[in-house]
């Protein structure tokens, strides 16, 4: 009967790690921390904080990175959906971007950064017929002090996200036939779509879209490779001060830690704010009677601004692949004079050490995630009961707040306790980002299958252990393993929690390739983020390849009866 | 009438109630080898009362009264051990395990090794399915699963069979094999049957006692 603990085990799961994250930068943040000899309480810190040169910038920078892209990301999903639902080319379009969810932010933003680069494939395929270069450019595309490059990479990797969100969704808003209707009264697809399908689409859309914005406005990955660098984002900074060498300076960065909180909730509360004048907007539109029948340009920039998104980050990971295995690749040759694979063979060594952490990490969150879920829905079936809402928005609490404000909170607590940096406590901080995709990945897919069987199997004698191994279990094997497959995705992608929680003594791909974007070989870069991408794609291949083997038994099965 | 006592299925009035609203009431005593048949139109709760009495009654369904099946007292026994067959309208093979696997999962827990494999022969060619152990069930047609779902909740020797609707997405030609088969099997192997539908014809087939719910 442990199954009936495993909800309680879940929710601790979810949210003690960030209690005690916060909990871990308060009271520092206020001058507390014995370890460092903070014994006063006082606003020292905040006063350090504030005088730090270029704050404000920081502080911006961190809201308009994160609002720009989110708005940008969240009109191309929306009109896409609008546009294109129901059409071949929608599903076309899933299947093109369904791959790049898996892909790390790390490995988009290095990929981005290959295409756009004054050295990278953009300018050397213009040049030097078009721009007469015959060396880079001497131009500040990549960290420009905008963000702009940032906002692309966000906008890029978080459309997928959002659009098969709201596939997801769809479903349930009963849309096909209340933009029939709407049609039927000669409104055009988009604006059929917009007055009648969206307003019951978007309270489904609203939590992915704030760990959107969550995520958008704290990213440190995405911002050292891609954003500005005088002043860094405020989430960038914090990470410096975090590794300080200078201890004391762990009191300010507590306190940086809750601006960053801050931060974020005020970008979150702007986006209240908007969907708020988007709602007036809105109403005033439907009650214009405006048809808007000619949509046909819209349309077609709807799906080129999707494609866009998928043809930048395609290209990306092609130019990294080929960097990988370049060994003479001048300006502005389109592809490698000659081919190598030293990158491959001259990293063996390190390299292979840090895939197998990385392997390891990802199956001790992933297993540990996979078993908490599985206990989780066995026990709502044996309940017969799903949880609410409520229950299930503690679900985006880790996705939500932003993570280096916690996690910095959590290294310093289990410094304080003595854990030393292992691979188990950097799996256990992996565990608390894996949990929420595991769960929403398989609880539909769990809540969905039929009843009924289970009761057959009861009717027949069937105890409840034995109902869950040999008819829940083997009847949702496809979408167990798919809910480990993104689990494992999330964990290989993961920076921040193996940056911080393993004090830097553990690299994984993603942060080494991290690490070796400031001015490391890019054939390296190439190899690492080859990696990030191969090892969420062989999770994906054996989520599929398991249960089809166990098809073709059956198959054979019948030929030999037959 | 008391439960304690009387050979067959016994629902000894029996209240099942939504919330605080009653849905239905019902004292019967189905003898063995007899059918009792519900009637009413969808809604009247002719489902809920099977979940009742298979032990499946979940919220926000209550239910007061007694079940008693030759001679025992069911009513708080879980599901598992209540040895009632259910046959629904979709036949609900578990399509992971092949038609013989499916007979094989019904067969009691003592039953030895070497006599398991004989069995499932058997139960399946008792419905006219021999040599279908190695089947899968999605390439049956509606009739072939229909009788492995037989041959399966026969294999578990139940003491009664509760059916819900289980001819209504059945072709007419197969509709009537498919009820004789269940209703000949019931009467030899003297089982009470409790039948909900709202075909006349099933009820008719069925050839017992027939009440109407409002």
């Amino acid at each position: 009967m442990l199954v009936r603990f495993a909800p309680a085990l879940a929710i601790a799961v979810l949210i003690g790690p960030v209690l005690a994250g916060i909990a871990g930068v308060a009271l520092p943040a206020f001058g507390y921390l014995p370890a460092l000899g903070g014994h006063v309480v006082s606003l020292a810190p905040w006063q350090r904080l504030l005088a730090e040169p270029g704050l404000a910038t920081s502080v911006a920078l961190s809201l308009w990175t994160g609002l720009a892209s989110t708005l940008i990301a969240t009109a191309i999903a929306l009109l896409f959906v609008a546009a294109w639902s129901d059409t071949r080319a929608f599903v076309w379009m899933r299947r093109v971007l369904s791959p790049l969810l898996s892909l790390p932010h790390a490995a988009a933003a290095l990929g981005l950064a290959f295409l756009i680069s004054p050295s990278g494939w953009i300018v050397r395929l213009l040049s030097p017929w078009a721009t007469g270069l015959d060396r880079p450019p001497d131009l500040l595309i990549v960290h420009d002090p905008a963000g702009l490059a940032m906002i692309a990479a966000l906008v890029a990797k978080e459309v997928p996200f959002l659009l098969l969100m709201a596939l997801a969704a769809l479903p349930q808003t009963d849309a096909g036939r209340l933009s029939r209707v709407a049609t039927g009264f000669g409104y055009g697809g988009i604006a059929g779509f917009a007055y009648a399908v969206l307003p019951r689409l978007y309270p489904q859309l609203r939590l992915p879209i704030f760990a959107v914005i969550a995520f958008a406005t704290s990213t440190v990955e995405v911002a050292l490779v891609l954003g500005p660098t005088t002043p860094a984002p405020l989430a960038v900074r914090l990470v410096d001060w975090m590794g300080d060498a200078d201890l004391t300076r762990r009191f300010s960065a507590s306190a940086g830690a809750l601006l960053q909180v801050a931060v974020t909730a005020a970008a979150l509360l702007a986006w209240l704010a908007l969907e708020r004048l988007v709602a007036v907007i809105g109403r005033g539109a439907i009650a214009s009677g405006h048809r808007l029948r000619r949509d046909g340009p819209l349309r077609v920039l709807a799906a080129g601004l999707a494609l866009l998104c998928a043809v930048m980050i395609g290209a990306g990971l092609a130019g990294l692949t080929v960097w990988s295995l370049a060994g003479v690749w001048r300006f502005p040759d389109a592809l490698p004079t000659r081919w190598s694979l030293s990158a491959w063979t001259e990293a063996s060594s390190g390299t292979g050490a840090l895939v197998i952490t990385t392997v390891a990490i990802a199956l001790l969150a992933t297993a540990a995630a996979t078993l908490l879920t599985l206990a989780c829905l066995e026990n709502e079936s044996r309940q017969g009961r799903a949880p609410g809402t409520r229950v299930l928005s503690l679900l985006y609490l880790p996705i939500i707040v932003p993570q280096v404000s916690f996690l910095f909170g959590l290294q310093v607590l289990l410094l304080a306790v003595g854990v030393r940096p292992s691979l188990a406590a950097v799996a256990f901080a992996h565990l608390v980002f894996v949990l929420p995709y595991v769960l929403l990945s398989l609880g539909d897919s769990w809540r969905a299958q039929d009843p009924r069987y289970a009761r057959v199997a009861a009717a027949l004698g069937a105890s409840e252990i034995r109902i869950f191994w040999r008819v829940r279990l083997p009847m949702l094997l496809p979408a167990v393993l798919t809910a480990a497959a993104v689990g494992f995705a999330v964990s290989v992608g993961l920076y921040l929690p193996t940056l911080l929680i393993g004090a830097g003594r553990l690299p994984t791909v993603t942060t080494e390739a991290i690490a070796l974007a400031a001015g490391g070989s890019r054939g390296l870069i190439g190899v690492m983020a080859v990696w990030q991408m191969l090892l969420p794609l062989a999770a994906f291949s054996l989520a599929l390849a398991i249960p089809a083997l166990r098809a073709r038994r059956f198959a054979a099965a019948w030929r030999i009866a037959a | 009438m008391s439960a304690a006592t009387t050979e067959g299925l016994i629902l000894d009035t029996v209240e099942i109630r939504r919330g605080t609203e009653t849905l239905l009431a019902l004292s019967a005593c189905i003898a063995p080898g007899e059918t009792l048949s519900v009637m009413g139109p969808s809604g009247s709760g002719k489902s809920t009362l099977l979940a009742c009495v298979a032990g499946f009654l979940a919220p926000p369904f209550s239910a007061t009264g007694r079940i008693g099946l030759d001679g025992a007292d069911l009513t708080a026994l879980p599901a598992a051990v209540r040895r009632i067959g259910l046959l629904f309208q979709d036949p609900l093979l578990f399509p992971h395990l092949t038609a013989g696997g499916n007979v094989r999962f019904a067969l009691p827990a003592g039953t030895a090794r070497r006599e398991r494999t004989g069995l499932v022969r058997t139960a399946l060619a008792e419905v006219g399915l021999a040599g279908f152990e190695d089947r899968d069930p999605a390439t049956l047609s509606g009739g072939e699963q229909a009788r492995v779902a037989i041959a399966r909740v026969l294999a578990a020797r139940p003491r009664a069979l509760l059916l819900d609707e289980p001819f209504s997405k059945l072709d007419a030609a197969m509709k009537d094999q498919i009820r004789a088969l269940v209703f000949t099997t019931a009467a030899e192997r003297r089982l009470p049957v409790l039948l909900v539908t709202h075909d006349p014809a099933d009820a008719e087939a069925a050839g017992g006692r027939i009440v109407r719910l409002a």
